[in-house]
């Protein structure tokens, strides 16, 4: 357009890209929620629409077991390295720092840094001899585990949360004769509550997604609903992979949604 | 003589370590009296809101001791100290009413209910925020979030508030009020009151005794009359007000200037001495009026006065202040040769 | 410094690790010390039906470059197994570099969005984050199969008489990397552009630059952390890479993370799998410290 004024913040060509980078991602998780209301067998070809898959996947015991070990293990796993986390927020933000509180960062982080695959392998190793040890195949690995790769992302929101609070409030608390206690119930807990849900929240989701270190350390039939997909994938996708992600992807998008409420209000 | 309230002896804090330590606070004493409102004054840096964070108990003396009522509180933490602060940044909590905020201090000391009640309600009056005790704070404007601040550390009756330069975030209008009401609560509740600022005006229009921190270091402590007509030091008599410096040497029955001329002054110090004298305290007479000859360099109009700069015959500058006639013009003119007095008493020997 | 102050220092010290300790020793049970046990089983003999046997053995590290001819002995390069390792790094390589390509205009547009449209924008690039990285695999999966969109569009206008056979190639794998992977490639140029002083850009064209040398000159260089940040982010997970290269990759295009499952399981080799850990643990670390030297260069020039 001639007449349109020289806009400095505008690189030819990006717009395009980002709005063509946009379809590519939206298209095929669009085509996949589209596909799971197939009524056909087949995903070969749209034959109308049809809840049935749900229904099916629904009724497969299977799936009602795979998805309800998914939530446990996700919510155990959410509640504990929240707990964690925020502990660990608290001991190395807003304080002096001290020696080796690089080296906290270091390890809190690194379930960020190490390839799953070597996290997963690892600890194959670890609870296969714990296993043969102790003759316990229970669930516990699995939560342990998840429990640990998602302390960082429930660590992250927390300590920016907390980065972000005016440090006097806990000073103005103690002027006020409120005990160290009572200065973190009464002032650092309350101000810090929508980090703690959004640090939670993020571990839940991690967790809930989670594949390969859940395929490595899960005893027999203990699969959740990633390792079933995945095991349903390995024969041949059906219509039924496409109705559990669409859930799952629904689920996802309201705890997001619900975390961006929750981070938001603090601005 | 009143009781102390406040002691500070010997304190000293040293930030950082080794070579890197820089003293915030060096070796200061004081005592403020029960019932006082005390100002610290002096430049960002000096020490004052270090000195004032000591007595709250937020830091602790690297040596010396903090009393309170005669009692050595120096390892006493905030929550022990029956001192309430009012934080310059107000530090009102967020997730509370303002009526919760005013009853938090009370319900950490387990009053009971019904106290806290009617004491919250007196705040409210006394601070005039009746209407707003359901707000959230995030809600009130910047004075209303002051008052709040004010309610908030007065009604656990402290012995002593503190203030850290509370009226530093308000516009000048805002700033006149709270003054007047600061004042006003101070007299109303009796309780001792230790400000923070670097606000000469305020200090001097509020304080009943002002102390006057550079570095680190108490300068001067007095009345506000006394530390502006008798500054002990150059630092004291150019922060607070505007003053003119004069070397001179000490002879029998004044001080010689370097023009050759002879001032009366107030105290005495052998040798070379700096004299000062502030500027509405020179008089300018007609020349050959018997006082120090002077030319007058330029002249700057003020509104309520006008600034005379005048050189004296070695060249020394001068600067009087000369109010303004109700036709506006003081009839002196650039390049004039004029004579200067200075008012009696009006020259001060500093002690460096 | 008075003794007073001291105390206070080492108990405020001791209150931060005593506080950190219960994520740190879950950690260390969970995350970091399985590691080092992993290591110990590199140097281990494989155990007739997967495990190990507690023998010393250099076995499992030979065996990552060499194989040894069953009949004569002979020792041999281990084509196989580079051809592996090759793919996983070119296949990395590639990802971050395209999703560089068109992570960077992404996030530039979304950066310079109005801020109630900015944070839409944000969060339509973070739902894919979050979301599974195996529905997003089986998604990409359905648009490049043979009966997928691509083929029926491709066939539909007549531009092609038989469907492309994209599937099980490394060009699937590319495909599907770049897909799940973007995302943490936008998020980091996301916040560097965030930060970048648009008021910059006028000194620019101000100082007679053109828009290709305000960006190659003014844009690139300041935003260069976010930069160095997502591409570690990408090609990090992108060279340990499991789900998508077993599902787009099939059977034959295996990259390294397929590889050392395989020793875990119909390989029945754990010590030579826990010394290809070893080894893609190393490549990702330098990559790592790469990041860190670059990072703080970056913040050191501007800061």
């Amino acid at each position: 357009m001639a007449d349109r004024a020289f806009s400095v913040a505008r690189l030819p060509g990006f717009t395009a890209i980002a709005g063509l980078v946009f379809v590519c991602l939206y298209l095929p998780i669009l085509v996949l929620v589209v596909y799971s209301f197939n009524s056909g067998r087949s995903v070969a070809s749209f034959e109308g629409l049809s809840l049935h898959w749900y229904a099916d996947a629904w009724a497969n015991d299977r799936v009602v077991d795979a998805t309800l070990r998914s939530l446990t293990i996700a919510a155990c796993a959410a509640v504990i390295s929240t707990v964690l986390a925020t502990m660990a927020a608290l001991g190395t933000t807003r304080r002096r720092a001290f020696k080796g509180q690089t080296f906290i960062y270091v390890m809190i982080n690194q379930p960020l840094m190490v390839p799953e695959i070597v996290t997963a392998v690892a600890l194959l190793i670890l609870f296969a001899s714990v296993k043969v040890a102790t003759g316990y195949q229970g669930l516990g690995y699995l939560i342990l585990a998840h429990s640990a790769f998602c302390i960082p992302f429930a660590y992250l929101p927390i300590r920016a949360r907390l980065e972000g609070m005016d440090l006097t409030l806990e000073t103005a608390a103690a002027d006020l004769y409120a005990s160290p206690w009572h200065a973190f119930r009464r002032v650092t807990l309350p101000l810090l509550l929508p980090g703690i849900a959004a640090g939670m929240m993020l571990a839940f989701v991690t967790s809930l997604d989670d594949v390969v270190i859940t395929l490595f350390v899960q005893s027999a039939g203990q699969d959740t609903l990633p390792t079933y997909m995945l095991g349903q994938i390995r024969r041949q996708i059906t219509t039924e992979t496409y109705a559990i992600s669409t859930v799952l992807l629904g689920l996802t998008v309201v705890l997001l949604t619900l975390f961006f409420a929750l981070t938001r209000k603090k601005s | 003589m009143s009781k102390i309230a406040v002691e500070a002896r010997n304190a000293v804090k040293a930030f950082g370590q080794g070579e890197h330590a820089v003293r915030a606070l060096d070796d200061v004493s004081i005592t403020i009296h029960q019932g006082e409102f005390f100002t610290l004054l002096g430049p960002s840096g000096c020490g004052k809101t270090t000195l004032l964070r000591l007595i709250a108990g937020f830091e602790t003396p690297t040596s010396g001791t903090i009393l309170l009522d005669g009692a050595d509180i120096t390892d006493l933490p905030p929550n022990k100290r029956p001192v309430n602060t009012v934080f310059q940044s107000y530090a009102l909590f967020p997730h509370l009413t303002v009526a919760q905020n005013i009853a938090f201090g009370l319900e950490m000391l387990s009053r009971p209910r019904a106290e806290v009640a009617e004491r919250v309600g007196r705040m409210l009056a006394l601070v005039k925020l009746e209407a707003l005790a359901e707000r959230k704070t995030s809600q009130l404007s910047g004075g209303q979030q002051q008052r709040v601040a004010l309610a908030r550390a007065l009604a656990p009756q402290p012995k002593v508030l503190l203030l850290d330069e509370p009226l530093s975030a308000l516009d000048l209008q805002l700033r006149k009020e709270m003054q007047v009401e600061l004042k006003r609560l101070q007299v109303e509740t009796g309780i001792t009151f230790v400000f923070v600022t670097h606000d000469q005006e305020e200090a001097l229009t509020m304080s009943d005794r002002i102390g006057v921190m550079s570095a680190g270091k108490l300068q001067q402590v007095g009345a506000p009359r006394d530390i502006y007509t008798r500054p002990l030091n150059r630092f004291v008599a150019s922060f607070i007000g505007e003053t003119n410096f004069m070397a001179g040497q000490t002879v029998p029955g004044g001080v010689r200037l370097g023009c050759g001329a002879t001032v009366d002054v107030v105290g005495t110090r052998p040798g070379a001495v700096t004299l000062t004298v502030r500027p509405e305290q020179v008089r300018i007479e007609p020349a050959g009026a018997g006082g120090i000859p002077a030319v007058l360099t330029s002249l700057v109009y003020f509104g309520t006065d006008t600034h005379c700069h005048l050189a004296l015959s070695d060249g020394a500058e001068v600067v009087a202040r000369v109010q303004n006639p109700t036709g506006g013009d003081v009839g002196l003119v650039q390049g004039q040769a004029v004579s200067l007095r200075f008012a009696p008493g009006a020259a001060q020997v500093l002690e460096d | 410094m008075s003794a007073r102050e001291q105390r206070r220092i080492a108990a405020e010290a001791r209150a931060g690790w005593l506080l950190s300790l219960p994520a740190l020793l879950l950690l260390a049970v969970a995350a970091s010390g399985p590691l080092l046990i992993m290591l110990v089983y590199s140097f281990l003999e494989p155990g007739q039906y997967g495990n190990v046997e507690w023998r010393f053995s250099w076995d499992g590290w030979f065996g990552t470059l060499f194989s040894r001819d069953i009949f004569d002995g002979t020792v041999q390069l281990a084509d196989a197994h580079l051809t592996i390792l090759w793919r996983s790094v070119k296949l990395a390589l590639q990802t971050t570099l395209f999703t560089f390509v068109v992570g960077f205009p992404t996030a530039w547009f979304i950066a310079t969005r109005p801020p109630r449209a900015r944070a839409m924008w944000l969060f339509l690039i973070t739902i894919p984050f979050w979301t599974n990285l195996l529905i997003r695999t089986v998604a990409i999966n359905e648009i490049i199969r043979t009966e997928g969109l691509i083929n029926k569009v491709l066939l539909g206008i007549g531009l092609r008489t038989t469907p492309l056979d994209m599937l099980y190639s490394d060009f699937a794998v590319f495909v599907g990397m770049t897909y799940v992977y973007l995302p943490l490639m936008v998020l980091p140029l996301f916040a560097a552009i965030d930060r970048f002083d648009m008021r910059l850009l006028e000194a620019g064209y101000d100082l007679y630059a053109s828009r290709w040398k305000v960006l190659r000159r003014v844009i690139l260089p300041i935003v260069r952390p976010g930069i160095v940040a997502g591409s570690i982010l990408v090609f990090v997970p992108a060279l340990g890479a499991y789900v998508t290269p077993r599902i787009l990759g099939g059977g034959k295009n295996m990259m390294i993370g397929n590889f050392i499952e395989l020793q875990f399981g119909q390989g029945r080799n754990w010590p030579l799998g826990a010394a290809l850990s070893v080894i893609l643990l190393v490549i990702v670390m330098a990559a790592l410290l790469i990041y860190v030297r670059a990072a703080n260069r970056g913040t050191s020039s501007h800061g």
